[in-house]
C-alpha cells in the first residue's frame, strides 16, 4: 500500500515537472494571444493555490488575497521606475509577508466567520484609505506602472507558481502540513497535543501571502495603469475562494483545476457577455456547494469509483 | 457654529435611521438563520431598481412600491430558503460548517441577483427626484424625502420589534434563535421559521432599497457597498437584536457624518477602522451575549 502511494506521488511528481517544462517552451513557437491568456491563467492558479495553501488545511476561509494582490500591485507601481525587476517582485513578497505576519498575529482569536468578516473588511480598509492618501498626497488617484514585454510577465509568473507548487508539496508532506491539517480537524486537540496553533497559523497565512504579492507585482506591469478600486478589488478574494472550492480543496490540483477552467471560461466570456460569466459563475457556486461538497476532483473520484466498482463486479 | 453641529448632528441621525434598517434583516439572516447573507446588499438593489423602474415608466409612487418590493422580496427570500440553504442545512456536519457553507452559497446568489439586474437594467446609475422640498428644522435645511425615509425607518423597525415581541411567531422565531433543537421539540416548525426569518430579512432588505431610491441614487453593482455597511451594523450592535441594530446604526451614522464634516475621504475608512477595531476587541457587539 505504502509504496503505491509513493508510486502515485513519483509519478505526479513528473507529471507535474513534464507539465511545467511545456509551459516553459510555450513562448518558442505559440502566438502573443496564446501568452497573454496563459499569463491570466497561471494568475489565477497562484491566487487560488496560495489561498488553498492556508485555507484548505485550516478550514479558516480568508478574504484576504485581494489585500496582497493589491499590495504588490502598488509596490510595483512605487517602485518599479527605480529598482529592477526582480528586487520589485521580491519586495513585493515581502512587504505582503510583512502584513500578512501582523494581520496574522492580531486575528488569532478570531474563529470561523469573524476572521472572513475581519479580513474583508481589512480589503476595503486598505483600498479606502490608499484612495484617499493617493488623492490627498499625490493628487492623482491612479499611477503609471513600468512597461514589461509579456514573454518576460509570463516566465515570472511561471516561476512563481513552479515555487508555489515546490512550497505546498513540502508543507504537505511535512510534520509542518500535518500540524495544519489537525488544526483544521480540531484545534483545540491540536493545540492540546503540543502543536503551536498560532504560530503555525500566522506563518502559514504569512507563506502564502508571498506568493499573492509576487503575483501582483508581476501583473501590474502588464496592467500599465492602476488605481486602489483595480488594485484592492475584492473580486480577487471571492475568485481565490470560489475557484478552489468549485476544483476542490482535498488535493493540490483540485484549486488548479478550478482556477483554470474558470480563468479560461472568464478569457472567453467576459469581453462579450460579461453578466453571463457572473451568473454562471454565480450558479456553478451555488451548485458546488450544495451537490459536491469536495468539488470537481471529489467529483472525478467517486465516478472513478464507481467505475472501478463495476469492473470488481464483472471480475 | 452650533448650527453646524446641529447640522452634521441630524445628518448623521438621518443616515443612521436608514442604516439600521438596512442592518434589521441582515441581523435577523445570521441572527436566527446562522447565515451571513452576503447577498442582502443585493435585495436591497433589487428594492431601489424597481422603485426606479416603476416610478419612471408607470409613475407608480414609492411609497406603493414599499408594498409591493416588501412581499415580493419576501417571497424571493422564503423560496431561497426553502429550496437552497434547508437542503444545505441538512447536509452540513456541523453548525460551523453550516456557516462557511452558507456564505459561500451566498456570494453565489449575490453574482446571480447582481448581473440578472444587470442584465435588466445595465450598469447605469439610476436615479428620480421625489419630495425634494427643503424643510427648515433647527434652523438647518433638510429635503423632505430625508425626513419621510428616517419617520419610515423607526416606524417599521418598531414594527418589525413589536411583531418578534408581541406575535405568537415572533416568539417561535426568538426561540429558534436562543436553541434551535430545544424549540423544535416544543413544537415549533424550525424549518419553517427558519425560512420565514430568511424571508423576512429579505423583505427589510427589499423596503429599505425603496427607501434609499427614494433619497439616493441607485445602480446595479450598489449591493455589496450596503451589505457590507450592514455588517458592520450588525457588529456594532449584536446579532439579532433589533435595538442593538437602530443603536448601530445611529452610532455609524453620526460616525459618519461627523467624519465626513472634517474628511470628507475619510467616512469610509472611518468605517472599516471601527469594524475592524471591534472584532478584535469585541466581536459580540454592543449589545451582544
Amino acid at each position: 500500500m505504502n509504496t503505491r502511494k509513493n508510486l502515485r506521488q513519483i509519478w505526479l511528481l513528473g507529471l507535474t515537472l513534464i507539465f511545467l517544462a511545456l509551459l516553459a517552451t510555450l513562448p518558442l513557437y505559440a502566438p502573443t494571444y496564446t501568452i497573454i491568456l496563459m499569463t491570466s491563467i497561471l494568475m489565477y492558479i497562484v491566487l487560488t493555490m496560495s489561498w488553498a495553501l492556508f485555507s484548505a488545511p485550516t478550514g479558516y476561509i480568508s478574504l484576504a488575497p485581494a489585500a496582497f494582490f493589491g499590495i504588490g500591485i502598488y509596490t510595483s507601481a512605487i517602485l518599479g521606475t527605480r529598482l529592477p525587476l526582480p528586487a520589485v517582485i521580491l519586495a513585493g513578497s515581502l512587504i505582503s509577508f510583512c502584513l500578512a505576519l501582523l494581520i496574522g498575529a492580531l486575528t488569532l482569536r478570531l474563529r470561523g466567520i469573524y476572521f472572513a468578516m475581519f479580513t474583508f473588511g481589512l480589503v476595503e480598509l486598505i483600498k479606502n484609505f490608499w484612495l484617499w492618501y493617493e488623492i490627498q498626497f499625490t493628487g492623482t488617484r491612479g499611477r503609471f506602472v513600468i512597461f514589461v514585454d509579456n514573454t518576460t510577465i509570463y516566465y515570472v509568473m511561471l516561476i512563481i507558481l513552479a515555487l508555489l507548487l515546490l512550497v505546498t508539496y513540502l508543507i504537505r508532506r511535512s510534520r509542518f502540513g500535518l500540524a495544519l491539517r489537525g488544526i483544521g480537524e480540531c484545534e483545540e486537540a491540536a493545540a492540546h497535543i503540543g502543536v503551536h496553533v498560532n504560530a503555525l497559523k500566522t506563518a502559514t497565512f504569512a507563506i502564502s501571502a508571498i506568493f499573492m504579492g509576487a503575483a501582483g507585482a508581476i501583473m501590474a506591469t502588464r496592467w500599465t495603469y492602476v488605481d486602489p478600486y483595480v488594485a484592492f478589488n475584492p473580486l480577487y478574494s471571492f475568485m481565490s475562494v470560489l475557484m478552489a472550492i468549485f476544483g476542490g480543496i482535498g488535493q493540490p490540483y483540485g484549486p488548479i483545476l478550478g482556477a483554470a477552467i474558470f480563468a479560461y471560461l472568464e478569457e472567453i466570456l467576459i469581453t462579450r457577455f460579461p453578466y453571463y460569466y457572473m451568473l454562471i459563475f454565480g450558479i456553478v457556486l451555488i451548485v458546488t456547494v450544495l451537490y459536491l461538497p469536495e468539488g470537481l476532483i471529489g467529483l472525478v473520484a467517486n465516478i472513478r469509483k464507481r467505475v472501478a466498482g463495476g469492473q470488481d463486479a464483472l471480475a | 457654529m452650533t448650527i453646524k453641529i446641529i447640522e452634521v448632528l441630524i445628518t448623521g441621525l438621518l443616515m443612521g435611521g436608514l442604516y439600521a434598517l438596512v442592518a434589521v434583516g441582515l441581523s435577523l439572516q445570521y441572527g436566527v438563520a446562522r447565515i451571513l447573507n452576503i447577498s442582502h446588499g443585493e435585495f436591497i438593489m433589487l428594492g431601489g431598481l424597481t422603485t426606479w423602474a416603476l416610478y419612471t415608466a408607470l409613475g407608480v409612487n414609492p411609497l406603493l412600491s414599499l408594498a409591493i418590493c416588501g412581499p415580493v422580496a419576501f417571497i424571493l427570500g422564503f423560496v431561497i430558503h426553502r429550496t437552497l440553504f434547508k437542503r444545505l442545512l441538512a447536509s452540513s456536519a456541523s453548525p460551523a460548517i453550516f456557516e462557511s457553507n452558507s456564505m459561500l452559497a451566498a456570494f453565489g446568489l449575490m453574482f446571480i441577483l447582481q448581473n440578472i439586474a444587470l442584465l435588466i437594467w445595465g450598469p447605469e446609475i439610476r436615479g428620480y427626484s421625489y419630495l425634494v422640498i427643503p424643510v427648515h428644522f433647527l434652523g438647518t435645511l433638510f429635503g423632505a424625502n430625508r425626513l419621510l425615509t428616517f419617520g419610515l425607518a423607526l416606524v417599521i423597525g418598531l414594527g418589525f420589534y413589536l411583531f418578534l415581541s408581541l406575535t405568537r411567531t415572533g416568539k417561535a422565531i426568538r426561540a429558534a434563535a436562543q436553541d434551535p433543537p430545544t424549540a423544535g421539540l416544543m413544537g415549533v416548525n424550525i424549518n419553517n421559521v427558519l425560512a420565514l426569518c430568511f424571508g423576512l430579512g429579505a423583505a427589510m432588505a427589499g423596503i429599505a432599497g425603496v427607501l434609499i431610491s427614494m433619497c439616493y441614487p441607485v445602480h446595479g453593482v450598489m449591493g455589496l457597498e450596503y451589505t457590507i455597511i450592514a455588517i458592520i451594523v450588525v457588529v456594532l450592535g449584536g446579532l439579532g437584536s433589533i435595538p442593538g441594530s437602530f443603536i448601530g446604526g445611529f452610532i455609524l451614522g453620526l460616525i459618519g457624518s461627523v467624519v465626513t464634516f472634517f474628511e470628507p475621504g475619510l467616512a469610509l475608512v472611518a468605517y472599516y477602522v471601527i469594524f475592524i477595531l471591534l472584532l478584535l476587541v469585541r466581536p459580540t457587539g454592543i449589545l451582544g451575549r
